[in-house]
């Protein structure tokens, strides 16, 4: 049974580890903080908005592209302007990162789960399977994330649930080659031919035994694979082939003030984009902290 | 070598061949183009002998049949908008894009490779953890919206700079370039910054730990004994080491900065082929497309090419045979 217990201890160290290393270095704790208000913020933003951007009832065209500061015909004061709809700016880059870390964190875990579970798989069978996973990886990595997700939404149209799997589909490929790695590695020790001896069953040692020890780099990919997704799907959005407008995200923000930026009402898309690159900042700020604690041997 | 490079051709041809696959096949899903060009009030016979001479009567085999046949004699068909050779649209528009990529890449190296050197050789000091800290940032604006805050500071607030448009082109040795007047420069600065500086980010992450790493090897050590000034270790030693991972990742990313340059030229209506492929897209100008991501996954198969060979060059130690 001990073979079973050693590698959750490993695995709560690692959680230890990194919880310690962020908060040595007062950069990567002051970005952890960010990215955990931005993620309350998301969860409690139809609470504390001061409008709800999309209802009809609470906005008013009279109220269109007021500066920041300016009241509303109500009385109420638009602390960062309105946009071409009279949507208050501020309301609107709630809902917005609601819809932009949504599709980060689900796209992220997803594309996780994937490639993690192929990866382990390509590294534990071998051969036949691992040469047709990896070669898929290689096929996937040689080309940019951004014409790859393009591409395909290009080939199946717009859409959440689209823009999600498109996003699934270039980010698999990073999680399946660094988790064989690691299992590669791993595989060879002793704790797995034990766990075999004991006649485990093959989803047990690949889930249970092998997977815990891969986790380093997995974590630090992670993180900055959800940074990375955010931004792809707020470029895709500004392309016009990302997210439809009745699911604005930051990037959808942005566009629209594309173009009034040059009639010189900046706000429509400075404040959303400064958001945005403040949420995708602060989670590569932790992500670049966790690999230099783990230091999993990444590229930089 | 030889087996090398012809298990690669070989490789690269398979590659190409799906993906003109899984290209066409999915253009033909997204909708029927003929809504979108024929006029509303045309009669049922004007949209089928329009229907017709578009070939979107076929089924889809053999639509993809006559387009393969095509292709090998390197006619990709023509634009429903333009009514010219899409490949000829996607070659005219290609220079602007290939000048702006280079530019682009030119930079990321010019700035750096000097960044980079400048904080690995003081490692853990202020200047290094900003060097370091403002990279994480390069990494994390959004191209687009960065885009977007050049424009407004550049050319609204300030007036310094064009937002838009390719400047004046001249012909020089039969390339239509902008290099050669101000105002074509002028126009080629923002845009080929914008697209510079997330590779700025990477490559002087690249060169710091590539010095890093190399800095308290035994050349160095043995270079210093020789008496060598350390201008000269830094500039000719190190940095020929440096240069064979930042070789690679320069020439893969390559690729992505013409990937990205779709982003940059939407933004700053530069007439590349990027911009032509985002306004097909929207115009469901199908053969456009295809002959784009073909063109575009050709341009990535020789850079990957070119790049293994390179990398041989540099580095005796990789043995390419083995490398496959």
């Amino acid at each position: 049974m001990t073979a079973i217990s050693l590698p959750r201890l490993k695995a709560d160290s690692l959680a230890s580890r990194a919880l310690n290393g962020i908060l040595k270095s007062p950069k990567a704790t002051i970005a952890s903080v960010c990215c955990i208000l931005f993620v309350v913020i998301a969860v409690i933003g139809p609470w504390i908005a001061p409008q709800n951007p999309y209802d009809l009832m609470q906005i008013s065209i009279m109220d269109a592209k007021l500066s920041p500061g300016s009241e509303s015909m109500a009385g109420a004061t638009y602390w960062l302007g309105t946009d071409g709809q009279g949507r208050d700016m501020l309301s609107a880059m709630i809902y917005g990162l609601r819809t932009s870390l949504a599709v980060g964190l689900v796209s992220g875990i997803v594309a996780l789960g994937i490639g993690t579970s192929l990866g382990l798989v390509a590294a534990y069978y071998g051969a036949p399977v691992d040469t047709l996973i990896m070669r898929l990886v290689d096929l996937m990595l040689g080309f940019p994330t951004i014409l790859v997700a393009l591409m395909m939404l290009a080939l199946i149209g717009q859409g959440l649930g689209k823009v999600m799997a498109a996003l699934v589909l270039v980010q698999w490929a990073l999680f399946a080659r660094a988790v064989r790695g690691a299992a590669l590695v791993e595989k060879g020790k002793e704790y797995v031919e034990a766990a075999t001896c004991l006649g485990l069953g093959k989803g047990r040692i690949l889930f249970g035994h092998l997977l815990p020890n891969c986790l380093p780099p997995l974590l630090v990919i992670a993180t900055l694979q959800v940074a990375n997704a955010i931004s792809a799907e707020a470029t895709l959005s500004f392309l016009g082939i990302g997210l439809p407008i009745t699911e604005p995200s930051l990037g959808l923000l942005i566009s629209n003030g594309y173009e009034v930026l040059m009639s010189g009402q900046y706000w429509i898309s400075v404040y959303p984009g400064l958001l945005l690159v403040a949420l995708v900042f602060s989670i590569n700020i932790v992500g670049d902290r966790l690999r230099e604690v783990l230091n999993p041997r990444l590229q930089p | 070598m030889t087996v090398f490079i012809i298990r690669r051709l070989s490789q690269s041809l398979l590659v190409l061949f799906i993906t003109s696959i899984i290209v066409f096949a999915g253009i033909y899903a997204i909708g029927n183009p003929i809504d979108i060009l024929i006029a509303p009030d045309a009669t049922f016979a004007e949209r089928e002998q329009a229907i017709r001479a578009l070939g979107l009567d076929q089924t889809l085999v053999e639509q993809y049949g006559t387009f393969l046949w095509n292709a090998l004699h390197g006619d990709l068909g023509r634009s429903f908008v333009f009514n010219q050779p899409s490949i000829d649209l996607i070659l005219n528009r290609m220079p602007a894009t290939l000048e702006l990529a280079f530019v682009a890449l030119f930079l990321s190296l010019a700035i750096g490779i000097p960044l980079g050197l400048w904080s690995g050789l003081r490692p853990n000091t202020v200047l290094d953890e900003t060097i370091m800290t403002g990279s994480i940032l390069g990494f994390s604006l959004p191209n687009f919206w960065q885009g977007m805050m050049l424009i407004m500071i550049f050319s609204v607030w300030l007036g310094w700079l064009p937002s838009t448009g390719r400047g004046e082109v001249d012909t020089v040795l039969g390339m239509r370039t902008s290099l050669t007047s101000w105002s074509g420069i002028s126009h080629l600065i923002l845009p080929a910054f914008n697209l510079a500086l997330f590779k700025i980010s990477l490559v002087t992450r690249l060169t710091r730990s590539g010095v890093r790493e190399n800095m308290p090897l035994d050349f160095v050590k043995f270079a210093r004994a020789k008496g060598l000034s350390e201008r000269r270790i830094v500039s000719v030693h190190v940095l020929k080491n440096i240069m064979i991972p930042i070789v690679t990742v320069v020439g893969v990313e390559f690729g992505g900065i013409i990937a990205f340059a779709i982003v940059t030229e939407t933004i700053f209506a530069w007439p590349g082929m990027g911009k032509l492929l985002i306004d097909s897209i929207m115009r469901l100008d199908r053969p456009v497309v295809v002959a784009y991501l073909l063109v575009v996954v050709t341009l990535f198969i020789v850079i990957n090419f070119v790049v293994d060979i390179l990398y041989s060059l540099l580095d005796p130690r990789i043995r390419l045979g083995s490398a496959a």
